[in-house]
C-alpha cells in the first residue's frame, strides 16, 4: 500500500479542568488513505471532535504524532507545514457561526484565494468563485456572490463553508457534525456534495458525527470508527461494522437506536447494558473502559488489561478481548 | 364512542416581530384519544412547538393566541367521580394552575434549565405538589413522599439516592427521568413532551424512550409527543401528524405515514433519513428551503419546493381531504404524489 496520506501513532490529549487532568483522547492508531471517506462516530465526550480538530492541526497532541504524508505535524519546516495547512481543511458543525457576518460571499472566498495566490487578479478570482460554488450546487453562481451569510439558508452556508475549504485546494477535509443542524429534508443533498468532492476530485472526507445510520449511508464505499470514552473501539468497512459489529459497545448502540420505521423498529433486539450509568472521564474504570455497562463482560480480565485494537471477523479491528479472529 | 382526551380546533398562533406577524401556527385542528401518542414531526420553523407552548399558556408575550378552541376531556372514574371539560385557552388564574400539572404536564428539552439548581429533587416533588394545591394539608407529607418515590422508581431511578440529590450531582439522562417522574406526580390524563431526548446521548435516549413507552402502559395517559426526530416518531406514537408552514399537512397511523404517505412534503422528509437496517438506500433531498413565515407564499405553502406544483396550486390553499379511512392529507395533487419521488431522489 502507498504510504496514508494521514497516521495517528499513539495519540493521546488530555485537558486540565479544575486541577484535574481528563483524558480526552487515548491510544488512537489509526491510517488515513488518501481520498478515503472516513466516520468517526460515539456519543458525546467520546473524543470525536478533539481527535478531528488535532488531525486539522487546530489542536495539539499531548502524546503521540499526527502523521502528514509521512511527516509528524509537529515537526515541519515552514514550505511543509504551509502544504499541510492547506491540505487539511476543517468544515465545522454550526453555519451560523463560522462565516462572518459583515463579508459578502465573495469576500469570504476571495480572501483566501488571493492571499495564497491561487488566483491573480479579481476577473480571474472571481472566475473561481464561480467554478467553487457550482461545485458545491450554488448555481447560478452570480445570485450568491454580492449576498451575506443572513440571506443565505443553513444548507446553503454550509455549502459556502464547503466552498471556502475548497479554496485552497485541499487533499481532506475535517466535517465535524457537519450537517447535523441542517433541516432533515436537505440533508442526503450535502451528504452527496461531499461524495462528489470524493468521486470527482479525489478530496478525502472524516465525517464526525453522533448518527449511525447518517455514517453507514455516507460511508458506504469506507470506513466507519466508534469511539468510547477516548478510545477508538472498533473500526473497519462502514457496511460491516453497521451489519456485523463485533465490539459490544457497538452492537449496544445500534440496538438501542430507534429507526424511521414503525415495523423495524419496534422489532429490533433489545442488548441491556449491565449499568447505564455513564463513568466520569475523570475516573475512568479499569482496563476495558466499558466493562462495568458491558453485556458480554467477562470477568478479570475485562477489569485488569485494556484490550488492543486487533484484526476480528469481518475485515474489522476491533479492542475487545473477547473479539474472535474468525471470517464466518 | 369515547370522548378525545384533547380536541383542537382551528387553532391559529402568531407572533408579533418588526417585520410583521409571523404566522407560526396556522388553522391547525387534531384530537387526541384516550391513551394515544400523537407524534407532531416537522423541521424548525413549522410550529409544532408553539402548539405545544398555546396549550400550556407558556407562549411568550410577542405570540397571541389569534383563532380556535382546545378542549380538554377527563371521564368520571373511581376516585373522581365527575368528569370534566374544560376549554383550555381560555383558562386563567387558579383554574389554569389547576389544569397546569393537575390534567395536562409538560416535559422539555433542556432538563438542565428545567430544575431549580439551588433545590433538592424531593423539594421539587414538594413545591409542585404545593403550588398546584396537591396533598398539601399537614399529615399528607409522607404520601407525597411516598407517591414521588413510587414514581422516581418506575422511571428506573435510585429513590432514596435522587430524593436526596440536587440537579447538578445527577447526569442529563437523570435529570429528564425525574423531569419526566415530577410531571406525572399529579395524574395527568395528558403528558406533552417537546424534543424529550434531544439533547441525549443514544443509550440514554434509548431508557428515556422504553420508560416513557413502559409508563403510558402502565397508567394510560395521553401523549402529545413534539419531534424533528422521525425515528422516535416511529417508535413512540400511534399516530403522526407532519407539520409544514404552520399547518398540519397530513396525519394518519404511524404505519400509514410512514410507510404509505401521501403528501409530497411527508414523503420526501420521511425518504430523506437513512436507516441502519438492510443496505444502502435511494434518499431523497427535498429542493429549496422553508417559506418565510411573515410572507408566506400563495396558494399550497410547499408549492414553490414541490415538482407536481400546477396552477391551482400555486393560488388556492386545500384544506385536509380523507385519502383513506384515518389518514388526512392537505394536498391538491395527493393521488399522483409518489411521482414526487423521482424528482427528489438525489444522484
Amino acid at each position: 500500500m502507498s504510504e496514508p496520506l494521514i497516521t495517528l501513532e499513539h495519540v493521546q490529549r488530555t485537558f486540565d479542568v479544575k486541577g484535574q487532568t481528563i483524558t480526552a483522547v487515548n491510544d488512537v492508531n489509526l491510517e488515513i488513505p488518501a481520498g478515503e471517506v472516513l466516520c468517526l462516530v460515539g456519543e458525546s465526550g467520546c473524543g470525536k471532535t478533539t481527535t478531528g480538530k488535532m488531525i486539522a492541526g487546530l489542536l495539539p497532541v499531548s502524546y503521540g504524532r499526527i502523521l502528514f504524508r509521512g511527516q509528524d505535524i509537529a515537526a515541519l519546516a515552514p514550505a511543509e507545514r504551509k502544504s499541510y495547512r492547506l491540505g487539511v481543511q476543517m468544515v465545522h458543525q454550526d453555519p451560523y457561526a463560522s462565516l462572518n457576518p459583515v463579508q459578502t460571499i465573495a469576500d469570504i472566498l476571495a480572501a483566501p484565494l488571493q492571499h495564497h495566490r491561487f488566483t491573480r487578479g479579481e476577473a480571474e478570482t472571481r472566475k473561481r468563485m464561480r467554478e467553487l460554488l457550482e461545485i458545491v450546487d450554488l448555481t447560478p453562481p452570480d445570485d450568491y456572490l454580492d449576498k451575506y451569510p443572513h440571506q443565505l439558508s443553513g444548507g446553503q452556508r454550509q455549502r459556502v463553508s464547503v466552498a471556502r475549504a475548497l479554496t485552497v485546494n485541499p487533499a481532506f477535509i475535517v466535517a465535524d457534525e457537519a450537517v447535523s443542524m441542517v433541516d432533515v429534508s436537505i440533508r442526503i443533498s450535502l451528504l452527496k456534495m461531499f461524495t462528489r468532492l470524493k468521486d470527482e476530485m479525489g478530496v478525502g472526507v472524516l465525517l464526525i458525527t453522533h448518527d449511525l445510520a447518517l455514517a453507514k449511508y455516507f460511508a458506504w464505499e469506507g470506513r466507519i470508527g466508534v469511539m468510547y470514552l477516548g478510545r477508538l473501539v472498533e473500526i473497519g468497512p462502514a457496511r460491516q461494522v453497521v451489519g456485523h459489529p463485533q465490539h459490544p459497545y457497538t452492537q449496544v448502540l445500534l440496538s438501542a437506536i430507534p429507526e424511521a420505521d414503525p415495523d423495524v423498529t419496534r422489532a429490533k433486539p433489545r442488548i441491556a447494558l449491565r449499568s447505564t450509568d455513564v463513568p466520569s472521564l475523570l475516573r475512568l474504570p479499569t482496563g476495558c473502559t466499558f466493562h462495568p455497562r458491558c453485556p458480554a463482560f467477562a470477568g478479570e480480565v475485562c477489569a485488569r488489561e485494556v484490550p488492543a485494537l486487533k484484526r476480528a471477523g469481518w475485515g474489522s479491528d476491533v479492542a475487545c478481548h473477547l473479539a474472535q479472529a474468525h471470517e464466518p | 364512542m369515547a370522548r378525545p382526551t384533547l380536541s383542537v380546533r382551528d387553532l391559529s398562533i402568531a407572533y408579533r416581530a418588526r417585520r410583521g406577524q409571523v404566522q407560526a401556527v396556522r388553522g391547525i385542528s387534531f384530537d387526541i384519544e384516550r391513551g394515544e401518542a400523537l407524534a407532531l414531526i416537522g423541521e424548525s420553523g413549522s410550529g409544532k412547538t408553539t402548539v405545544g407552548l398555546g396549550l400550556m399558556h407558556l407562549l411568550p408575550a410577542t405570540a397571541r393566541i389569534v383563532d380556535g378552541s382546545a378542549t380538554y376531556h377527563r371521564p368520571a372514574n373511581g376516585s373522581d367521580a365527575t368528569a370534566r371539560e374544560i376549554e383550555v385557552l381560555g383558562l386563567k388564574g387558579d383554574a389554569l394552575r389547576r389544569f397546569r400539572w393537575g390534567e395536562c404536564a409538560m416535559v422539555f428539552q433542556s432538563a438542565l434549565n428545567a430544575l431549580n439548581p439551588v433545590l433538592r429533587i424531593s423539594e421539587h416533588f414538594a413545591d409542585t405538589a404545593r403550588a398546584h394545591g396537591y396533598l398539601s394539608a399537614s399529615g399528607q407529607s409522607n404520601a407525597l413522599r411516598e407517591r414521588s418515590m413510587d414514581l422516581l422508581s418506575r422511571v428506573r431511578l435510585d429513590p432514596e439516592r435522587v430524593w436526596r440529590s440536587f440537579p447538578h450531582e445527577l447526569s442529563g439522562g437523570m435529570r429528564q427521568r425525574v423531569l419526566i417522574a415530577l410531571a406525572l406526580l399529579l395524574e395527568p390524563q395528558l403528558l406533552i413532551l417537546d424534543e424529550p431526548t434531544t439533547a441525549l446521548d443514544i443509550l440514554t435516549q434509548r431508557s428515556i424512550m422504553d420508560v416513557l413507552k413502559e409508563l403510558r402502559s402502565q397508567l394510560g395517559f395521553s401523549m402529545l409527543f413534539i419531534s424533528h426526530d422521525l425515528a422516535l416518531a416511529a417508535e413512540l406514537a400511534d399516530r403522526v401528524a407532519t407539520m409544514y408552514a404552520g399547518r398540519i399537512i397530513e396525519i394518519g397511523d404511524v404505519r400509514t405515514i410512514f410507510q404509505n404517505p401521501y403528501h409530497p412534503y411527508t414523503i420526501g422528509l420521511i425518504k430523506a433519513v437513512p436507516t441502519l437496517a438492510g443496505d444502502k438506500e435511494d434518499l431523497t433531498s427535498v429542493p429549496g428551503s422553508p417559506p418565510d413565515l411573515i410572507d408566506l407564499p400563495t396558494g399550497c405553502k410547499f408549492h414553490p419546493r414541490c415538482p407536481l406544483a400546477d396552477a391551482r396550486c400555486r393560488s388556492d390553499e386545500m384544506d385536509q381531504t380523507e385519502a383513506a379511512p384515518g389518514h388526512q392529507v392537505a394536498c391538491w395533487r395527493w393521488p399522483d404524489a409518489r411521482d414526487v419521488l423521482k424528482s427528489f431522489q438525489v444522484k
